[in-house]
């Protein structure tokens, strides 16, 4: 960027109003790398942003989540609509790289204007989401994209990320390897507004989707709450894709009703806040050099047991000094 | 957290094997790159437009089918247009000697011959990279 960031970022900035994919791209490497940049990128891009509607898609690897991806944005370019994805797989922890393959099943969306996809490593972020996903949802709104659909890996910590990221989360889950049990043993079950039984070519499907419908009922649902319903699909053969959408379409409009969709996008905004505060918060205290010096020095006596771990918590806390 | 070096990994053409471009990628995300791949029978619109979006410094063709000398002209010429002329181009495959020369010459910055070990391919990434990305 060179030593004349501020100007290089204006001329992006311009750039990016006029349309200019790339120019869009780079500024969303820039929400990647973090620090001061991207918050500059942010606080240009964020006031241009107009409330794009956003749908999670996530599941086990290999369930289809690309694939119906694909189908959707395809269904839904068809009413003309302006498409953003966002493809996150994981960084490994081992070698910091990441292999992003999920625009091998998109293919057909390259080279159609009215779609920006963009894949997304993991970095530093524990779950299946990156850290910068909200951001980069944010830039690809304000480039004027009226849908935006963010496909996740469901493991670990991501489900819970990706329900404070979007609007509605479908979960993709497949008939093969006992993916309702596991399903609801990761939190699953909880975070689904939407549940697709893909790849419903295969045998068992229908009684698989059974199973989640049994599992869904068993739950107890205020009067007047979303009951999730069960979509199945085959992405093979572009079966279901119009119920699937449809669904989509069902829990958005739920949403619009009784103010929903506003007090769910003030709860996102509230978690967004609270965790970037988080963030900045844990580096400054780690940034304090009393805070590391204590813990050095005192670690000897929590090892030989003369102090507890939380006496040493409490004495680091009486260190912290937050301006 | 950093810049990444970022790398998109194609296989143009309609010849049908990609071994060789999942190899490659396999080995730039061990060296801690980030690998957009983007499969098979790619044109080189496909490419140009997918390595824009996803902003990649590199971009790595594997061609088999020959056809080397109508893809990569079009590829330089494609991203020139859009302005993204700072992205790299290299490539893999079996290109005769002569042919390697031209390209390089309109603009590829470098061909790699059958049987390269990934490690000067990795090593090729990272030094021409390195004015761009720590
Ligand atoms: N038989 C069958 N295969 C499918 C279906 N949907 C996806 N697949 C295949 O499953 C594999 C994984 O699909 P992908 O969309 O990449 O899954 P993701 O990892 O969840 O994004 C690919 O080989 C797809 O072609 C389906 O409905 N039926
Ligand atoms: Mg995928």
């Amino acid at each position: 960027m060179g030593s004349n960031g501020g100007q290089d970022l204006q001329v992006l900035i311009e750039r990016f109003e006029q349309g200019h994919a790339t120019a869009a791209a780079r500024l969303i490497t820039i929400l990647e790398n973090g620090g001061e940049p991207a918050e500059s990128v942010m606080d240009r891009i964020f006031p241009k942003a107009r409330g794009a509607y956003r749908i999670g898609f996530t599941g086990p690897p290999g369930a289809g989540k690309s694939s119906l991806v694909l189908h959707i944005s395809q269904l839904l370019r068809r009413r003309d609509v302006q498409i953003g994805v966002i493809a996150v797989d994981p960084t490994s922890p081992f070698s910091g790289g990441a292999l992003l393959g999920d625009r091998i099943r998109m293919q057909r969306l390259t080279g159609d204007p009215g779609v920006f996809v963009r894949s997304l490593a993991s970095r530093g972020s524990l779950g299946g989401i990156s850290n910068c996903t909200d951001e980069v949802a944010d830039l690809l709104d304000a480039f004027g994209k009226e849908m935006i659909l963010i496909e996740t890996v469901g493991v670990g910590q991501s489900e819970l990320e990706i329900a404070e990221t979007t609007h509605t989360v479908v979960v993709i889950l497949v008939p093969e390897s006992g993916d309702g049990i596991q399903a609801m043993k990761a939190g699953l079950m909880e975070i689904g507004d939407v549940f697709v039984m893909n790849k419903a070519d295969h045998p068992d499907s229908e009684l698989a989707a059974k199973e989640i419908e049994d599992t869904l009922r068993l739950k107890n649902v205020p009067d007047g709450a979303w009951i999730p319903p069960v979509v199945l699909t085959s992405a093979l053969e572009g079966r279901g894709i119009k119920e699937l959408a449809e669904s989509i379409e069902k829990h958005h409009r739920y949403l619009e009703e009784e103010d929903r969709l506003v007090e769910k996008r003030r709860r996102i905004l509230r978690s967004r806040v609270r965790s970037a505060f988080m963030d900045r918060m844990e580096r400054k205290i780690w940034d304090d050099p009393s805070v590391r010096e204590i813990l050095s020095e005192r670690i000897g006596d929590v090892y030989e047991g003369r102090l507890s771990p939380y006496r040493l918590v409490q004495e680091l806390e009486k260190r912290v000094k937050i301006e | 957290m950093g810049k990444k070096i970022r790398v998109l990994v194609a296989k143009p053409g309609l010849d049908g094997h990609d071994r060789g471009a999942k190899v490659v990628a396999n080995a730039l995300r061990d060296a801690g790159m980030e690998v957009v791949y983007t499969g098979l029978h790619q044109t080189p619109e496909m490419i140009a437009e997918s390595a824009i979006q996803e902003d990649v410094d590199v971009i790595g063709l594997s061609i088999l089918s020959g056809a080397h000398l109508t893809m990569f002209p079009r590829l330089v010429e494609l991203l020139a247009e859009r302005g993204a002329d700072h992205i790299k181009i290299i490539g893999g495959g079996i290109i005769p000697d002569e042919d390697i020369a031209r390209l390089e010459e309109m603009g590829v910055s470098r061909l790699f011959g059958p049987g390269t070990d990934t490690r000067d391919i990795i090593e090729f990434i990272r030094k021409s990279c390195a004015d761009s990305v720590s």
